[in-house]
């Protein structure tokens, strides 16, 4: 029973970073419906950029509370600039391409950023401490430390915070109008263009923070640290009904518990036939199995909630 | 004019019977098994082609049906179990079992649509990778990581094409003979490819891709001739990866990685979508070029700034990625589209405009 305590503690911390990066994804199918593959590379970028920061910082002798908000500032920064640059360059002007021409751009931005970083950074393995002592809790059996907890409730905070300015602010309603129709949303007056660079650096934003996030819980940094994330992400998306914000952050938590239950048990379920490497495999199983009963993920038919 | 036509057919049958042994003067055996590489991936990109551009389903997890034809070759032809079947059994066999992969993955999924269905087939390919990177306990089938080595030759009877042969005084490689058996395979996949364009089952899929309610509506069994589409895609997938198992002597999951599958949209997307011209110059191009550059990004650096600053690894793929932006922005329906492609694209878009459910959706 601790086993599975920590199990579920496990998958809620993975989640809640899937979920924040899942709706950047999500945020961008809604309006454009384009995959942005590049987005898993934003958060390798931020994740980067956070490290160097917090080096630097460190180094100049600030104090270790300042420097941590300061890097994580930075690596937001940094990562809103490459997201609203990647629209520009790379989407913008095929809005009326065939649809698999911005995929191909996605795909070729996705592989320029991975070998700047390696160019800049390395192939090796940086490792991500944070200067604070991280104390660990007992929970019944179960262990949760401070890094992690600050993960759950500042993604929670962010989760409420995006649904707020989606649903309570004008860029939010002008999001959701070019969402559902981009054509009468622009005889309403809204400016298209710039409706999709704000949701680009929105998404980036929070495509940083998710990037300090899983650097600070496994304490490690590499240039291809996006890739699998980006993956998992956008099953998430997927898994929650893509386009839908409540949908990505539902899929985002789940995948993360799927996956931590089914490593944690699947040697059990099989009799020791397959152990806990097949971790992927059972979120991509799960993912194939929702959606041949739900092909619309488990909240895809709100359309009206999208944004 | 007919005579005109022939001729030019001999001249470029010439060509191509020839260009392993120019490409070996010209530059060396390495480029011969690039060109051997070459055909393999235009092999893999006419079979996703008949997914992606004739049918209109995205599918990212191609590769998976590359790789369990190349598997099948390398249980049924190595010493991991012993066994030594002949090439004309395992080659129509993997193609078989990936054909069967095919409808096995088809038969569920192809009632989702577009960027779903693309998330399944990757999910599906990843599958499959990970459980050949991971088969090697409690029972050992695929060797894990290690991957399978020492597999056999292709080889017919007591010919094998990875051997060299000496000719009336002409010297014959092992990459010599994989070209020609590869060229020959290509071109009965190109012509296939072009017998099923402008058969009922082709203009069939093109009205799936263009618009599924409507074809339907005209007494299409869209389901039927979607998993059709699914399973050649695999079939051909299968061949070339029994082929690619032969040809290398080695397999391992590595080689089946995501990444793959992406090259070989790439190739399909970046030519041409659903032209086999632009197919195949795709393929030729995405081998050749990050080949080219992986040779000269050294040596440049060296000419230009005296010293190696940046890994030439890196930069190649950089390039490439910069390419594949550069190339789409400049020619959004590939370098070379299908006459139809050209024609829709071309046409004015204030009537597709109306037509749009997202911003990007102007053109389909």
């Amino acid at each position: 029973m601790d086993i599975f305590f920590q199990q579920i503690i496990n998958g809620l911390v993975q989640g809640s970073v899937y979920a924040l990066v899942a709706l950047g994804y999500t945020m961008v199918y809604g309006i454009l419906g384009l995959i942005n593959f590049a987005h898993g590379e934003v958060v390798m970028i931020g994740a980067m950029v956070a490290l160097a920061a917090l080096q630097a910082l460190l180094a100049a002798a600030i104090a270790p509370v300042l420097a941590v908000l300061l890097s994580l500032m930075a690596a937001v920064a940094v990562c809103m600039a490459l997201g609203y640059s990647i629209e520009r360059i790379a989407y913008r002007p095929l809005r009326h391409a065939p649809r698999l021409a911005p995929l191909i751009t996605a795909i070729g931005v996705s592989i320029v950023l991975q070998n700047l970083a390696m160019m800049i950074w390395g192939r090796e393995y940086h490792s991500f401490t944070l200067p604070f002592t991280n104390t660990s809790h007992h929970l019944g059996g179960a262990v949760m430390n401070d890094v992690q907890i600050v993960i759950v409730i500042v993604a929670l905070l962010i989760m409420v915070g995006l649904m707020w300015l989606v649903h309570h602010t004008r860029t939010g309603r002008a999001m959701r109008a070019v969402a559902e129709n981009p054509a009468a949303a622009t005889l309403m007056g809204v400016d298209i263009n710039r409706v999709i660079s704000v949701t680009f650096m929105l998404g980036s934003a929070l495509a940083a923070i998710a990037g300090f996030m899983v650097s600070a819980n496994y304490g490690i940094v590499h240039y291809y640290m996006g890739f699998m994330l980006g993956l998992k992400a956008f099953t998430a998306a997927v898994l929650g009904g893509i386009g839908n914000l409540r949908g990505a952050m539902l899929g985002g938590v789940l995948l993360g518990l799927i996956e931590s239950l089914g490593a944690g048990y699947i040697g059990d379920i099989t009799g020791g036939f397959l152990g806990s490497h097949y971790q992927d495999v059972f979120a991509f199983f799960v993912l194939i199995a929702v959606l041949v009963f739900r092909p619309s993920g488990l909240l895809g038919e709100k359309l009206a909630e999208r944004a | 004019m007919k005579l005109h036509r022939s001729s030019g057919h001999l001249t470029l049958a010439i060509a191509l019977l020839a260009l392993p042994f120019i490409i070996d003067a010209l530059f060396g055996h390495g480029w011969v098994r690039i060109a051997d590489f070459a055909l393999l991936y235009i092999m893999l990109a006419l079979g996703l082609n008949i997914v992606v551009g004739y049918a209109g389903l995205l599918d990212l997890g191609y590769i998976a049906f590359f790789a369990v034809g190349a598997y099948t070759y390398a249980l049924l032809g190595s010493p991991q179990f012993g066994l030594h079947w002949p090439m004309y059994v395992v080659l129509p066999l993997g193609a078989l079992i990936a054909c069967g992969f095919g409808v096995l993955l088809g038969a569920p999924t192809l009632k989702l649509r577009g960027d779903y269905l693309a998330i399944v087939t990757l999910g599906f390919g990843e599958i499959i990778r990970i459980f050949l990177n991971n088969l090697n306990a409690p029972v050992n089938i695929t060797n894990g990581p290690q991957g399978i080595s020492a597999i056999d030759p292709l080889q017919i009877g007591g010919f094998s094409f990875g051997s060299s042969y000496d000719w009336f005084g002409i010297r014959v490689d092992d990459v010599h003979l994989h070209y020609y058996l590869f060229l020959g395979f290509t071109l009965l996949v190109i012509f296939v490819s072009r017998r099923l364009e402008d058969s009922r089952i082709g203009r069939a899929w093109v009205a799936i891709r263009e618009d599924e309610v409507a074809a339907s509506a005209m007494g299409i069994n869209t389901r039927n001739i979607k998993l059709l589409a699914f399973a050649m895609g695999a079939t051909f997938g299968g061949i070339s990866g029994g082929l690619f198992a032969g040809f290398q002597g080695f397999v391992s999951p590595e080689s089946f990685s995501l990444m793959e599958s992406i090259m070989v949209l790439c190739m399909v997307v970046l030519g041409g979508m659903g032209n086999v011209g632009g197919v195949v110059l795709g393929g030729v191009l995405l081998v050749a070029l990050p080949e080219l550059f992986r040779n000269a990004a050294g040596p440049v650096q060296q000419m230009l700034l005296g010293k190696v600053v940046v890994d030439p690894e890196s930069l190649r793929m950089l390039m490439f990625g910069l390419a594949l932006i550069l190339v789409m922005l400049w020619r959004p329906a590939g370098i070379w589209p299908s006459t139809q492609r050209r024609r829709e694209f071309d046409a004015d878009d204030s009537v597709l405009h109306q037509e749009q459910e997202t911003v990007y959706d102007a053109s389909k």
